[in-house]
């Protein structure tokens, strides 16, 4: 579950990115969070992540406090939550097999249990078949696929994925936003940061509205003026 | 860290190693030329030395029998005199040894005609330990029963005594000097490596990585890139050292001076290059991954 209350974030620079937002999202919910360029977007994915801190309000998401979280807690926090950007962000020098491993290992999995796991995941976002190629060898529409795959290899309780679909055309978009349905659909909680309209609304999905830092609407389908 | 944990690392700084190919070989480059720069400084200063201390201990107390005494009274002195503190070793010279070695010394220079060694007394030629007190331990000889006088060349002594402090710390200097410089460049060139990996160090703090899960790798790849150095820089070291060693030896002017056997020493050097290699190699891994890891 994510809840933020009255959240305010103002940078170093006197930014002031979110001026009181007050949201949330169930388990198991499928959330589009849409708004313009400065709206706050990437700011609410920065706190989520604990890559910043807020400077008020409440902020929690899957139990984790984020106000008073520890350096320790941290990468607990980022392991029940996946992560999935426009650009991928998949290491070129290792295949699609490694790349997901790597994220397994690195929370502590065995080899065996990467085993077990990469390919039912793989075969979950329809790149069964490719786990030995590597990211440059596959289109940008499969290369999302496996940053997706990488986001859910570790079972997170939440995937936020932020503007999925920002380097692909609106075949691959589509795809793309079907596969992350899907994965709702199996339990996971989906938080998706976008701005692409006509997307938006071929999902009737619950969508936050937010303008200069704070919610302007919060209801089914892409209303922003 | 768990035994698969171990292997994972290891095989993941190996594999770190190969595919950032070019800054590695860089990285192993510079640690080797920092490691011969150092070596061969610390050799050359270790044979000055060595050198300065075969000098030193060369440098001796003459003391004089009482020409009252004949020469087997005069002999019978030694043990009291090896019994002085400070005393390395003791060598009884007769009269007509010494008058040899005076005559052959000043051969050609003096009109000495027949000398006589009546003229000269029965000596003890004697070694110190600490050069430092050559002149107590003088003091001492003399007041040894049947000793007349004992001299010492001690400005010599302290010559070589200031020498030697003076070389020392100029050597701890420069080498000092040379390590700090050694760590900077190093340090500074695995930066740029880790540069090179910042996004993939991102992604890695992205799926709930550890500090720790992060830096093991980096600490495997930098203690095989110390390790490979030193291994570099040795043999480089040893070929050198026996280059210059063998044309000293050839020399008519250096071979004055003598160099000391690589074969006696090869094993500390060993030890230093591995150890400040490593220490190079994943100190300079360790301080270069932690900026990265702040996010």
């Amino acid at each position: 579950m994510i809840r933020l209350t009255d959240v305010q974030k103002e940078y170093e620079n006197g930014t002031h990115a979110l001026r009181g937002v007050t949201m949330e999202v169930n388990d198991g919910e499928f959330v589009f969070l849409v708004g313009p360029s400065g709206s706050g977007k990437s700011t609410i994915i920065k706190l989520l992540t604990g890559e910043v801190l807020p400077s008020g309000g409440r902020l929690m998401i899957n139990g984790f406090n984020l106000n008073n979280i520890s350096d320790r807690q941290i990468p607990l926090l980022r392991r029940s939550i996946g992560v999935i950007f426009q650009d991928f962000r998949l290491i070129e020098k290792k295949t699609v097999y490694e790349n997901l491993s790597f994220a397994m290992r690195a929370v502590g999995s065995s080899p065996r249990e990467a085993k077990k796991r990469i390919p039912y995941v793989l075969k979950l976002v329809g790149l069964d078949g490719k786990a030995n190629q590597f990211p440059n060898q596959l289109s940008g529409g499969e290369q999302q696929r496996v940053a997706i795959a990488r986001a859910l290899v570790n079972n997170p309780y939440t995937i936020i994925a932020d503007e999925p679909t920002g380097n692909l055309d609106p075949a691959r978009s589509l795809e793309i936003m079907m596969l992350l349905e899907r994965i709702n659909q199996l339990g996971t909680t989906v938080l998706v940061v976008t701005h692409e309209k006509d997307l938006v609304n071929k999902f009737q999905k619950r969508v936050i509205t937010l303008e200069r830092g704070i919610v302007v609407s919060d209801g089914i389908g892409y209303n922003m003026r | 860290m768990r035994r698969h944990d171990f292997g994972y690392f290891f095989h993941e700084g190996v594999v770190n190693l190969f595919s950032h190919g070019f800054m590695s070989f860089a990285a192993v480059g510079i640690t080797v030329a920092c490691l011969l720069v150092m070596g061969t400084f610390s050799l050359v200063a270790y044979n000055v030395n060595e050198q300065l201390r075969q000098l030193e201990s060369e440098n001796e107390i003459l003391a004089f029998v009482d020409d009252t005494l004949t020469e087997a009274q005069g002999r019978s002195l030694q043990s009291a005199v090896e019994a002085v503190p400070n005393v390395r070793s003791v060598r009884f010279i007769t009269r007509e040894e010494a008058c040899e070695t005076f005559e052959k010394k000043y051969e050609g220079k003096y009109a000495l005609g027949d000398l006589d060694p009546e003229i000269l007394r029965d000596r003890f030629a004697i070694k110190v330990i600490d050069l430092g007190r050559m002149e107590e331990t003088r003091e001492a000889v003399k007041k040894v029963t049947g000793i007349a006088d004992a001299r010492a060349d001690e400005n010599l002594a302290e010559g070589f005594i200031t020498l030697r402090n003076v070389a020392g710390v100029v050597c701890i200097a420069l080498i000092a000097i040379l390590l700090v410089v050694s760590v900077f460049i190093i340090s500074n060139t695995i930066k740029l490596t880790t540069f090179d990996r910042r996004d993939e160090i991102a992604i890695m703090k992205m799926v709930g990585a550890t500090n720790g899960f992060i830096r093991w790798p980096f600490v495997y790849e930098g203690f095989i890139i110390g390790f490979l150095s030193a291994g570099i820089a040795f043999g480089l070291q040893w070929l050198l050292y026996a280059t210059v060693a063998r044309s000293i030896s050839v020399s008519d002017v250096l071979n004055l001076f003598s160099v000391v056997d690589f074969a006696t020493i090869w094993k500390p050097v060993a030890l230093v290059f591995v150890g400040v290699g490593m220490l190079v190699g994943v100190g300079g891994s360790l301080t270069a991954i932690r900026k990265f890891l702040q996010v």
